[in-house]
């Protein structure tokens, strides 16, 4: 059985189909890209599968559990993460405490212990920033973690954003146009970074991307949407030579 | 000697205000609405402590208990009931809806406490604490609110900056959307916060009440919106601000009774957070963010 299914998934906005008919399977450890032109309903696929927004028809199953309905915290704790487009990043927080927000649910104690500082408190604080510590060393992000996440450069906050991510303890990572505004430079360190976490972490990755280069260099499976409606799959070498593909990006 | 005697009934005052203004401050940081019922809140809490004490004869702490925990779960229920379901909804319909709680919570009191004034009895009793011969009178009152200003400030921020719930408080402050991705409960986590502002409001009304003791279903009004002046003249939003606003606020207010006249104190105390806000459009200790362009 697939990890995640999605089964004939559409959402209207009034009047405006955005996403329609769209069925995808992907299998556990795999990296899948979702591509398309702009306006295509990517990102609101990904709005759909982290529960922001409510399909209007079809079936989200991850493990063969139902997401339909489910609220977005619930989806996380059911190990979905993701990043998003434009950076949303809690500016303000030190780089350390925004990957703290990303173990929100994985590590308890009670109000009263906290307000107190009884019992465990201590101990599963200190726990948290060693687990926190841990993952911004994998993204070489240890030496920054107290600065404010306003602060640090594009490619660090794109980085520190996968890592809060990765705090969650995600099956399946969605990078939302990951590479966005990245030279060639940083999208080689970029598609480095990918296969580091996955092969690090076990995730599955599930990616929105305009860079060819990276989806036709990391990816092994593509979903190319057009009007919200799935115009061509299969793997780079097959979908980029698809004609229908190339009329979508380049016109006729 | 007047004059220190003045400055510390004024920091006692400002620290009752310091106490409200966190409610304001917190709410308005995490939620983004200003909660006018939160002064009314202040005077449910009153009443609670008075009822333990006088009418059923319970010892003063276990009326300020009390106090605690009604005002959190109305906190907690106001937000429910009026507030959540306004979560989408323009600010000004949640301005007026908290206006609309104020009143409610006035009148619901004026139906069952009465219009008469009840007159509480403090519940820090013994003898002022005199100094220097007898030139300087401090209250116990008085020690006991500055006391628990202190201690309110620092575990409220330890709370905000060094526990899971306060990162997540923080987080929600800035992006609800990205917070619940990240596995937070937007919702929970707003209850929390009206559940603290509550429970303070609770406490600043019980030492309010013991300060100046006359208890009325409109004794929560003034000092509510005074403390919100101070969360603002302090930079709402801000822990720090609320405390600082506070303190000045009172002194103020107090200095401008002592020394100037007691009629025009409370437009004197308005006048100085006009000037302030024309310096510094976002209070004392708030944020100036600059659009980047």
């Amino acid at each position: 059985m697939a990890m995640l299914e999605v089964t004939s998934l559409g959402i209207s906005f009034g009047g405006l189909r955005a996403v329609d008919e769209l069925s995808m399977k992907i299998e556990k450890g795999g990296l899948v890209g979702l591509i398309g032109p702009n306006g295509a309903g990517k990102t609101t696929v990904f709005n759909m599968l982290t529960g922001v927004y409510r399909p209007t028809d079809g079936g989200i199953r991850l493990d063969g559990q139902n997401l339909i309905g489910k609220k977005p915290h619930d989806i996380c704790k059911l190990g979905v993460a993701r990043t998003f487009q434009n950076i949303r990043l809690f500016s303000n927080l030190t780089v350390l405490d925004n990957v703290k927000t990303g173990l929100h649910n994985e590590i308890t104690y009670s109000l009263a212990e906290s307000l107190f500082h009884l019992g465990s408190y201590h101990k599963k604080e200190r726990q948290m920033n060693e687990k926190a510590m841990e993952l911004l060393g994998v993204f070489g992000l240890e030496n920054v973690a107290g600065y404010q996440a306003a602060n640090l450069p594009y490619g660090k906050q794109r980085k520190l954003e996968i890592a809060r991510a990765l705090a969650t303890d995600p099956k399946l990572l969605l990078l939302d146009e990951p590479a966005a505004g990245m030279n060639p430079n940083e999208t080689g360190e970029l598609m480095e970074t990918i296969e580091l976490v996955r092969k690090k972490f076990g995730v599955t990755v599930l990616l929105i991307e305009h860079d060819m280069k990276l989806v036709s260099g990391i990816c092994e499976y593509l979903y190319v949407l057009n009007f919200g409606r799935l115009l061509a799959e299969g793997t780079p070498a097959e979908v980029l030579k698809n004609p229908e593909v190339v009329t979508a990006y380049l016109g006729e | 000697m007047g004059f220190l005697n003045h400055l510390i009934s004024g920091i006692s005052l400002g620290s009752i205000y310091a106490i409200i203004a966190l409610g304001y401050t917190m709410v308005y940081g995490i939620a983004k609405m200003l909660n006018f019922a939160h002064g009314d809140v202040i005077m449910v809490g009153g009443y609670m402590c008075f009822c333990a004490t006088t009418y059923l004869g319970w010892p003063p702490i276990a009326g300020v208990l009390l106090a605690v925990v009604v005002c959190t779960v109305l906190g907690v229920v106001i937000e429910r009931l009026a507030y959540k379901p306004l979560r989408m909804a323009p600010s000004l319909a949640v301005l007026i809806t908290a206006i609309g709680v104020s009143y409610f919570l006035q009148n619901a009191a004026l139906l069952i406490w009465g219009s008469s004034t009840k007159s509480f009895t403090s519940v820090v009793g013994g003898d002022p604490i005199q100094l220097f011969g007898g030139q300087l009178t401090i209250t116990r009152v008085t020690i006991v609110t500055i006391v628990a200003c202190v201690i309110i400030m620092v575990a409220l921020t330890l709370f905000t900056t060094k526990s899971k719930m306060g990162t997540a408080m923080r987080a929600v402050s800035e992006d609800k959307g990205a917070a619940q991705l990240m596995g937070i409960n937007v919702n929970t986590t707003i209850s929390l916060t009206f559940a603290i502002g509550s429970g303070l409001a609770a406490i600043a009304g019980v030492l309010l009440c013991s300060a100046y003791p006359t208890l009325l279903p409109t004794t929560g009004s003034m000092p509510g919106i005074k403390a919100f002046t101070a969360a603002v003249f302090g930079g709402i939003g801000s822990i720090p601000g609320a405390l600082l606003g506070g303190i000045l606020l009172g002194v103020i207010e107090i200095f401008a009774k002592a020394y100037i006249s007691t009629q025009l104190s409370d437009a004197i105390v308005f006048a100085v957070l006009i000037i302030v806000l024309l310096v510094k459009p976002d209070g004392l200790l708030g944020k100036h963010v600059s659009e980047k362009v």
